[in-house]
């Protein structure tokens, strides 16, 4: 008796497909051991990926003596090594597992054999593949470009939180880069005036956050509320009108609300005039440009809220509010005991994740203020800077990198650990939804 | 006691109407004002009323003169058009998975998906950024439409869960029948749920043409750029001085959009309460 599988294995573990040859999977074969010259092409980048992400590069930009002249030698960029580096460790690390799942196969297919069947010819792999192994076919497209354009980006991320990679003295190509380890965390919670900025900017995201996502909650209940209300005509009309702010992007939106709450020319302080007001410093001032904030915000975002709690209305059956009427139930006892917690039932979930979305709600505050009125007590952070704009411009204006990582990586613990919560706890995510 | 609650009713619906027509009116100005002001002549943001006393075209005709800006339509239209191919592909595809097959890790790797997906994305803009230029993709419609359809697969909770409401019974008789899974995808799982693919598409759609962040940071040739950032480098260099041009701009990029919205609007509702009923 031949031991088919041993064989397999081993000479697949020399060389892809080389156990599908002796197997007489031709096809397979040679398919597999096509990869196998890439990954031995692959192979090559690695010591110098081990030695990129390692040192982060050993010579910055210097001037050489060539002759009579000095002339500029370019030296080792310490981000491009970095991010070099990671890529060839995760195709490595692809490769690897196609590695591990050809041996197996091999050894799969080898022992078919020993108990006496043929190994299955090309077409019945195929087949297999479109049919067992569909889920696995199919997804691992997606996860490759997960893979490569948002996990290797967000390792960079982490990656840098741990370097001193900031402007002026660490900035390549003329300046190498180098690990700190927790350093960066050290001094962002130590330096006075770092840390004064992070908590007045992580205090203002939370009363931002909260505020943001209770009055477009409430706003888009009630108006919710009044065009589902018995008694109103044309409440598709009212729909599509309260869809505008919506439908129309939300960058012009947010760029056309800058210029109308403008102090000097803007059409809002006009209005005030003509009623006999006085102007107000709606962008300026930092109480009212935070007021403001919150205001546009209601304006773009009660829509959605209206659309949802819409559609949650229209499934509450007419016959409660009936018997509530008959027991002589009032309006207000009809939406505190009917009403409102459906809707808190079914939209619960999405609260949760529009809160995490809006400690995240970049384009509102970069748009509508910049993060200005600019605050002198701050670190390049102005008072209605939140903490993903305080990042953006921690890494536009200042390059100070590091920082910005450090807290983006705080950002992330904050929104993921509301979201896992949130989403472990949707019916969308529970297993015992669907029992195959 | 009848014609009492009659009244009262009717006082009831009277104060909800103005409130309708308050916030029809909040919600309608700043578009008006934004159109009125794109046929006004003179650069100036200020002006005494609304309504512009004489109408001019002159905004509209500089905005084709010194800027590229059929082009950047054009641009805009082919990177949208294309992310919303691909991402919608890409994201019912992985919805499908997760919601109709059982594998092991599946729950590890959605978890791990909906994580990843909550990451601020500026950091990784410039890993991002030197990966494309590694791969000499920078400047090109190409690298954008693959980024943006490469973060797609990270919104399939959406997709999964509207999946989750077609009966696994209608899969399994079709499969009983000798349906390969592609077939059973494509003819039983895509025609039922036409709501959710057209609200997919659309918010992709979007996606790709509002996008001015990193699309400002990869194109760099003013022929390739798109509308939202060419626009927002308008705005960037004189916003004060000319703001009727800009009001223009903003016209031109916002009247395509939402009009979509609001054809589609009956799939947004239906797209958006699927989401909500599900939480």
């Amino acid at each position: 008796m031949i031991q088919h599988r041993k064989w397999a294995m081993v000479l697949s573990l020399i060389g892809m497909g080389l156990g599908q040859i002796y197997n007489r999977q031709l096809i397979k074969g040679v398919l597999l051991f096509i990869v196998h010259l890439v990954a031995l092409r692959v192979a090559l980048y690695v010591p110098r990926a081990i030695w990129g992400i390692t040192t982060l590069g050993e010579r910055a930009d210097h001037l050489e003596k060539v002759g009579r002249l000095y002339v500029n030698v370019r030296g080792d960029h310490s981000i491009f090594l970095m991010i070099e580096g990671m890529v060839v460790f995760l195709a490595a690390l692809v490769l690897l597992v196609v590695y591990v799942m050809n041996v197996r196969d091999a050894y799969v297919v080898g022992k078919l054999r020993e108990s006496g069947t043929a190994a299955p010819n090309f077409k019945a792999t195929c087949q297999r593949i479109t049919g067992k192994h569909f889920p696995h076919l199919v997804i691992s497209m997606p996860i490759l470009l997960v893979i490569f354009f948002t996990v290797m980006p967000i390792l960079f991320m982490i990656f840098l939180a741990f370097t001193n990679y900031s402007s002026p003295n660490y900035l390549p190509p003329a300046k190498l880069v180098n690990w700190i380890g927790f350093g960066g965390f050290k001094d962002i919670f130590t330096i006075k005036a770092w840390n004064h900025t992070f908590f007045g900017v992580v205090l203002w995201t939370a009363v931002w956050t909260i505020c943001a996502t209770l009055t477009t909650f409430i706003g888009g209940f009630g108006v919710a509320l009044m065009v589902q209300k018995r008694g109103i005509r044309l409440k598709g009309f009212w729909r599509t009108l309260f869809i505008i702010p919506y439908a129309i992007p939300q960058f012009i939106s947010l760029l056309i609300m800058r210029n109308m709450f403008n102090g000097e020319f803007g059409p809002i302080n006009q209005y005030l005039n003509y009623f006999g007001l006085s102007d107000l410093p709606w962008l300026t001032d930092p109480f009212w440009a935070k007021l403001t904030v919150i205001m546009v915000n209601v304006w773009i975002g009660f829509p959605i809220t209206m659309l949802m709690v819409i559609g949650i209305l229209s499934t509450i059956s007419r016959d409660y509010y009936e018997a509530a009427q008959i027991d002589g139930a009032t309006s207000f006892q009809q939406f505190r005991a009917i009403t409102l917690p459906t809707v808190m039932f079914s939209f619960g979930p999405l609260l949760v994740m529009s809160f995490a979305g809006n400690i995240n709600n970049f384009n509102l505050i970069y748009l509508l203020t910049n993060g200005n009125p600019a605050n002198p007590d701050y670190q390049s952070a102005g008072d209605t800077d939140i903490l993903i704009t305080w990042l953006y411009k921690l890494t536009i204006d200042t390059g100070k990198y590091n920082f910005a990582s450090i807290i983006g990586i705080f950002i992330f613990i904050l929104v993921a650990s509301f979201a896992i919560v949130n989403i472990r706890r949707t019916k969308a995510f529970k297993e015992d939804e669907i029992n195959i | 006691m009848r014609t009492g609650a009659k009244v009262k009713s009717q006082i009831g619906n009277l104060a909800c109407y103005v409130g309708l027509i308050l916030v029809g009116l909040a919600c309608i100005y700043p578009a008006l004002w934004v159109v009125m002001s794109s046929f006004r002549p003179g650069t100036a943001l200020y002006s005494e009323q609304l309504i512009p006393t004489t109408f001019t075209l002159q905004h509209y005709k500089e905005l084709f003169d010194t800027y590229p800006f059929a082009q950047w339509f054009v641009n805009t239209l082919k990177v949208a058009f294309f992310t919303m191919i691909f991402s919608t592909c890409l994201v019912t595809i992985t919805g499908y998975v997760f919601s109709k097959f059982r594998f092991r890790g599946r729950k590890n790797l959605m978890l791990s998906l909906l994580v990843i997906g909550m990451f601020p994305g500026f950091m990784s803009m410039i890993a991002v950024y030197i990966l494309l230029m590694q791969l000499h993709l920078l400047d090109t419609h190409f690298s954008l439409i693959l980024v943006y359809s490469a973060g797609a697969p990270m919104g399939f909770l959406y997709v999964k869960s509207y999946f989750d409401t077609i009966p696994q019974s209608l899969i399994d008789a079709a499969r009983i029948d000798g349906a390969g899974h592609f077939t059973v995808f494509r003819s039983i799982m895509l025609p039922l749920s036409k709501p959710m693919l057209v609200f997919i598409a659309l918010t992709s759609f979007t996606g790709g043409f509002v996008d001015f962040i990193f699309a400002n940071m990869v194109l760099s040739t003013p022929e390739k750029q798109t509308l939202a950032v060419g626009l927002f480098k308008i705005v960037q260099g004189k916003f004060a001085t000319e703001f009727t041009l800009f009001a223009a701009g903003c016209v031109l990029v916002a009247v395509p959009l939402t009009l979509l919205f609001v054809v589609l609007q009956r799939f947004l509702v239906e797209g958006l309460t699927a989401g909500a009923e599900k939480g």
